[in-house]
């Protein structure tokens, strides 16, 4: 974790371009089998989706990476609240970012405003989350 | 309100699943990491389980003759609601352990809540299922609430 936790710090953020195989081994290792996911035709012909759509619990977990990747070794996240606001699907390029909105130095608890944007710059995918540094005198 | 959430259906409310009792393994730690694009050794590696890692995990496996046309497993926890068309949801997660290669888990899930909201576009439902995942200490290690709108 580098530099120092400071409220308004905006963590480096990360850009994700998920393709098929992506999508298609994210699901197996879930064991999900819904079609809008990996069978095109379905997912256009029948559900009218310009794409294949990827899995809403996906952009989840890159909420937490873009702060994670951050913390390192330093501490570990204790919550998360978001929600999936509209659908993405593969060939997007979605950015996932993350602010600090407060940090205290005695317990170590931080909390992010986290976010991951399509290319158009919608939200797709706003939350909050909750981390602790290990390093804080408790 | 349009009184689509009756006395009946509220009567699910607090309804529960049968326990469900899985293994953490190095190797389905290393199959989500890299699934997710997740760049740090200690998941690629599979030392530790990335947050999230529950949802691979308790994801439930149903036989081929269970799944709907359009590949989704029915939720047997869930009653049938007059309205059927799933909109985006949200979730709310605490992570109060670490979980590790050998961790035994049980996950049990709760539909916690279902109320109604007049959105734009007419009539909404909202349903809540609250899945609290213990270790063989007992001890708590994730919770999560998931909220889901129906319209």
């Amino acid at each position: 974790m580098n530099p120092l936790p400071e409220v308004g710090a905006v963590l480096p953020q990360r850009e994700f371009r998920p393709d098929n195989v992506q999508l298609m081994l994210y699901n197996a290792a879930l064991w999900n089998g819904h079609r809008i996911h990996f069978d095109l035709p379905y997912a256009t012909d029948v559900e009218g989706y310009p794409g294949l759509v990827l899995a809403g619990p996906m952009l989840g977990d890159w909420l937490h990476q873009v702060v994670d990747e951050w913390l390192g070794d330093a501490g570990v996240i204790t919550s998360v609240s978001y929600s999936n606001r509209g659908a993405t699907y593969v060939g997007d390029t979605l950015t996932a970012s993350a602010t600090i909105t407060a940090y205290d130095a005695d317990t170590g608890d931080l909390t992010f405003d986290v976010a991951i944007c399509n290319a158009a710059g919608d939200v797709v995918a706003p939350g909050t989350l909750g981390a602790r540094l290990f390093t804080a005198a408790a | 309100m349009t009184g689509l959430v009756s006395e009946e259906l509220l009567a699910n409310v607090g309804r529960q699943s049968i326990p469900r009792r899985e293994i953490v393994t190095r190797r389905d730690i290393r199959k989500y990491a890299v699934a997710t694009g997740n760049r740090q050794r200690k998941y690629l590696d599979g030392d530790v389980a990335p947050p999230m890692f529950h949802v691979p995990l308790f994801w439930d496996v149903v036989e081929l003759d269970q799944l709907t046309p359009d590949g989704v497993s029915i939720d047997t926890l869930l009653p049938r609601f007059p309205l059927d068309r799933a909109m985006a949801g949200g979730l709310d997660i605490q992570y109060l352990k670490p979980i590790v290669p050998g961790d035994w888990l049980t996950a049990v899930r709760t539909l916690t809540a279902i109320y109604e909201k007049s959105g734009r576009s007419g009539p909404l439902i909202f349903y809540e299922v609250l899945m609290e995942i213990r270790n063989d200490a007992d001890d708590l290690v994730v919770r999560e609430k998931t909220t889901r709108i129906l319209r």
